[in-house]
This record gives structure tokens, sequence and C-alpha cells, in this order.
């Protein structure tokens, strides 16, 4: 197991930068497995045993003459524990999108009044909103659309008073779809942006 | 040892490819020996060298079946084709009357043994044999445990492989790839046929985009376990794992530069997803591409002098190419409105990307001297293509059959296999260059 302490000290000078969140490793343990031996593959001459014509060869040569370890096993397992918060249950936390769009609908407007003010009230709060897309299309390109949507959420929480230090605008791409299933119904449900609390 | 003659070797490929050319595409029924490493190769190339391999003298005490990890390896690279075994009882020691394997079609052929020795380890020996010219090509002896008897395996291949073509194999090189099973994402470094998989790392939240650095020792991905994409650097052997990118908004797509030394990855610091410059030593990012647009899925050029990358800035998804330093961007894709997940050659020839052709989305090829594209797949959910160390090969992910799967497949699409792995989701596959 590492302490936090000793993550910290493995991690660069990002990790001092203001824009690094130590709450987001606070509640994840990293377990680090025992490092499986490196058995490096040594190539030695083949023997002449049967006294045929075969010839004697040397090591090294382009059979690839690889002695480093890396190539064998040398993988050592990691594993991330989650962690959850609780969110407040009164409030409505998902906006629902159109297909390739980023406009907010009207029918939100409720929804992100009612967090605005929830934000006001309690200026310790922090509210992350998450952006997502269906499942159509490439995961990299479809995190760059959801971070889109996020955006479209943030600029809305903006002019309703929400001070940029208490959100922040990130995306999951098509990777936490809140439906499964691969139709209109599943894919509508899947493009939204979800506030929540951290 | 012995010399060898390699344009011998390409007149005879030559003569070899206009003999074959008639066959018409087809798919080959899963056969007993490949079965059992669940590698399916369908189709028949354009260009092959018939070849044989002998079972193993003593292969039975060990847990592997060399000669079918060899035959496999050779076969999914779409340049050899199997010719079954005229003769038995053979090993490397052996100096086998040729005549027989002539009359089969055999052009090479592979013989050896397995040893077990004292301590507990094998010896696994080897010769190739070139059959038309009756010369021995060569042999070598790998001492190795348990554990690494499937690299050995793949050596051999990569020997044979090697002899044969004149270009260096990828047989004993890793690939990296993501499954799901459940809510638990694990990230798997394997050997290049999917097997031997190994955990890198197991999260509750997703991981996706890994990509190797440069000697390949390092992965760099994208975590979401902070609940936020964040960019780490992961050193396989131990495991110990360094940030990467972490900044306000979403860190994606990283990839290495060919020196190693720094990273291009897609930050939104702006807002909207753009691409920058990130040192490996987490130095401050310069920021690459200056739109409202969404600019990602940056990679460098192999020669590290210009950085392909997709953009909506013409209205629709498209791949561009601009200086490594930003500025001068080029278009390079004009058919259809969705064009991703661009994947250099090592050798600089080819790009390959994903296409959205009447909806379906299928692994494409671009010839960058002459611009000519391809359709390389006839499946419709094809993901993120990764090049062979040696170019001569692509995997990328896909769904076969209702299942999601990772494919390799030879440039020209002639020979397809499905790779082995866990089961599951699996998907996120990137090929690790060549081993020092």
């Amino acid at each position: 197991m590492l302490s936090l302490c000793q993550i910290k000290t493995c991690l660069p000078a990002i990790l001092r930068s203001r824009e690094f969140k130590l709450r987001a490793l606070l509640g994840a343990s990293v377990l680090a497995l025992a490092a499986c031996t490196n058995v490096p593959l040594e190539e030695v001459a083949v023997q002449d045993r049967a006294g045929t014509s075969v010839s004697t060869l040397q090591p090294g040569n382009a059979a690839g003459g690889s002695t480093s370890g890396a190539a064998g096993g040398g993988v050592a397992g990691v594993e991330v524990a989650g962690s959850d918060k609780a969110q407040p249950g009164a409030l409505n936390r998902v906006v629902f999108f159109d297909f390739d769009s980023f406009e907010i609908r009207p029918e939100f407007a409720s929804v992100l009044e009612a967090n605005a003010k929830y934000l006001a009230a309690d200026g310790s709060r922090r509210l992350a909103l998450e952006g997502h897309t269906d499942e159509r299309g490439g995961r990299e390109y479809n995190l760059a659309l959801g971070q889109k949507r996020a955006e479209a959420v943030r600029r809305a929480m903006s002019l309703l008073g929400v001070r940029d230090a208490q959100m922040e605008a990130v995306s999951f791409g098509e990777e936490k779809p809140s439906l499964g299933g691969f139709d209109e119904a599943a894919f509508a449900k899947n493009r939204r942006v979800e506030l929540t609390y951290r | 040892m012995t010399r060898f003659d390699p344009k011998a070797q390409t007149r005879r490929r030559q003569l070899l490819g206009a003999a074959v050319a008639s066959i018409p595409l087809m798919v080959w029924p899963a056969r007993d020996a490949l079965a059992q490493f669940r590698v399916e190769v369908s189709g028949v190339g354009l260009t092959q060298f018939p070849f044989s391999v002998v079972g193993f003298r003593g292969n039975d005490a060990a847990s592997e079946d060399i000669a079918a990890i060899v035959r496999a390896d050779l076969e999914r690279s779409g340049q050899f084709r199997f010719v079954p075994a005229a003769t038995g009882g053979l090993d490397e020691t052996s100096r086998p009357d040729l005549a027989p394997w002539r009359d089969k079609g055999a052009d090479s052929l592979v013989t050896g043994s397995v040893t077990r020795l004292a301590d507990g380890r094998f010896d696994v020996r080897f010769r190739l044999w070139d059959v038309v010219r009756g010369q021995d090509l060569g042999g070598l002896s790998y001492p190795v445990t348990q554990q690494t008897l499937r690299l050995a395996a793949h050596r051999i291949a990569d020997y044979a492989y090697e002899k044969l073509t004149g270009e260096k194999g990828v047989f004993s090189t890793r690939i990296a790839y993501v499954t799901k099973a459940g809510t638990r994402y694990t990230l798997w470094v394997a050997d290049a046929d999917g097997e031997g998989a190994r955990s890198a790392l197991s999260s509750p939240e997703p991981i996706i985009s890994p990509n190797w650095a440069p000697g390949g020792a390092q992965l760099a991905y994208v975590s979401f376990e902070a609940r936020k994409p964040v960019i780490y650097a992961h050193d396989v052997a131990s495991g110990k794992r360094r940030l990467l990118a972490n900044f306000r908004g979403s860190n994606s797509a990283p990839a290495w530069s060919p020196d190693g030394r720094q990273l291009v990855a897609t930050l939104s610091l702006s807002g909207n997803a753009q691409i920058y410059l990130v040192g490996a030593d987490g130095a401050e990012p310069k920021r690459l591409t200056q739109t409202s647009s969404i600019d990602t899925e940056p990679v460098f050029s192999p020669d590290g002098k210009s950085i392909y990358f997709v953009s909506d800035r013409g209205g629709s998804p498209q791949i561009y190419r601009m200086d490594a330093g930003g500025g001068n961007v080029k278009r390079l894709t004009f058919n259809g409105n969705y064009n991703i997940s661009p994947a250099p050659s090592p050798d600089g020839r080819w790009l390959a990307f994903i296409s959205r052709v009447n909806g379906a989305f299928r692994l494409h090829l671009l010839e960058l001297s002459t611009g000519t594209v391809s359709a390389i797949s006839e499946t419709s959910a094809d993901e993120r293509p990764s090049f062979a160390p040696n170019s001569r090969m692509i995997i990328y992910a896909t769904r076969d059959k209702g299942q999601d799967a990772l494919m390799t497949t030879s440039l020209d699409g002639r020979i397809k296999s499905r790779l082995a792995g866990a089961q599951g989701d699996i998907r996120e596959p990137a090929w690790g260059p060549f081993q020092r």
C-alpha cells in the first residue's frame, strides 16, 4: 500500500500547481501489487549435438537479440478504489440535449436556476458539470463533444451568478451512458450534462 | 552461419504473388491448432510465403505448443501460408530430407525441440530451413521459464519472419488494451497475439486512450478515477504512476513525441478542446491550436516534425496536419463528414483513420505521398487504429459477430485476425514499439 504521502512524492510539479485538486486523490487508495520478476530471454549458441552439418550459431543476432527484461512479464498491477460523494437529494441535476446539439432547452432553465441558488446559499459547495454523449462515434471526439455540452451549462450557470471557482466543466464523453442499448431512446437519455456536487 | 540471399527470396515472393493472385477472397474455417489460441484468420493475401512448422520434439512436457504459436504468428501477419507437415520426428539437430516438403509446396520449414532443464526451465531450440535451396537459415536456443515459453515462440516467429521477408517481425512486441467487465475497467498489457495478458491498472472508472512511450517501458493514458479525465504516465514494470496533466476541465488524448520528452494532448483550459504540448517532466503546457472549435486526437508524425489531429473547424470532424510547433495547418481528409482517430505508420508512409460511411464507422488507410484512400474493413463499428512497429499490420477495435473485439489486419485488408483476450467489452488497443 502506498500512503498518501508516498503518492505525493511520486507526483511531479503539477501536483503543486494551483490546478491540481488533491481532493480527487483523497478517496483513492493506490495498491501496488508485487512486481512480477522480469525474466530476460537469453540466446545462446546451439550446440551441434547430432554431429550433422548444422551450423553453430551466435547469440544476439537477427532473432531480436534482446536480453532486456521488458519484453517478458514485467507488468505490475495497480488497483484504484472508487469514491462517491453524497448529493443533495431535493435537486434535479440532469440536463438533456438534442442530437448533435449543445443548446440548453428552455425546459431545463429551472434545473439550472435551482442549482445556482443552492450554490449561492453555500459558498463552500463545488459543482462538477459532467458532459456526456451517446455511444456513436469515436471516444476521444465524443469526449470533446461532451466538454462542449458541459461548457454550455457552465456559461449558463455563470450568467445565473455562479462563481467560476465553484464549478468545473468536465467530460465523460461516451464512457458513462445512463442507459444501455443502441437505439434513439437510449441515445437521447445519454446526451446529457450531470450536475454533480463534489 | 549460413549466408542468406534476400534477392532470391524477393524473386520467389514475386513469382508466388503471381501464382496466388487469382484466388478470390475467402473465409478460412477455424482449425483446431488455431482454435487453441483463439486466433481466427480470414482471407487470403496476395503474396504469401508457403511455410511449415513441425511439432517441436519434447513439447508435450511444456504448457505451450511452440509450433502452433509460431504458425499462428506467421499466418496472422498475412504474409505466410501454412503448409501441413510432410513428415514428423524432426528437431533442430536433424538435417531433414527436404524433397517431401518441396513436393508439398513449402518454401521454408521450422523444426525444433523443447527440453526440460535441471533447474526447471525449458530450453527451446529451433532451426529454419530454406526448402527450395536446401539451406540452413540458422537457429537459436532460448532457455526460458514456463512463463516465458510464449515469448520464446514469438521470438522464433520473429526470426523466421525477418529471414524470409527481410523486415523485422513484431510477434514479440506487446499491445495494451482496455476491458470493461461489470463496473470494472482494466488496462492490460499482452503479447502481440492478445495472449498472456497482465493487468496494469484496474479501476471502477473508465480508462481510455493508452499510448506507448518510445522504448515501451511506459504508457500514458486517460483515467477517470478522479471523476474527470486526467492523464497519467505509468511505468509498466513497476506500476509506478505519475500525473502528466490534471488541469481544470478535461485532459485527454495523450501521445508521446518520438524522443519521449514531451507529449501532445487535448486540454479544455480555454473551455473547448484544444491541443497542447505537455512536457513529460510536468512542465507548463504550451497551446498549439487557437480555435473556438474542437481540436483533438493529436499524434506526432514519426519524424516528430508535424502533428496529425482532428478538428471540426470546417463544420465536421476532419483530419488535419500542422507543424510540431503549431501553425501551417493543412486538411488531409475530404471524403465524408466524419473522419477521426489518425494513426501514422512508423515508416511515415501511411495514415490509418476511421471514416463514417453511410452510418458505418470503418477503418481506412491514406497513402500520404499520393493522397489515395482505401477502406480496409467491412465492419461498422471500427475504432482507434494503431500500427505495428514494422508498419505492416494495424490493430483496431470493432464489433464482430455481436461482440466487441480486437482485430489485426494487413494493410491491404485481406488478412484479418480476431485477437484473444479477456471476456466482455474489449477496446482501446495500442501496439507497443519494438523492445530494446
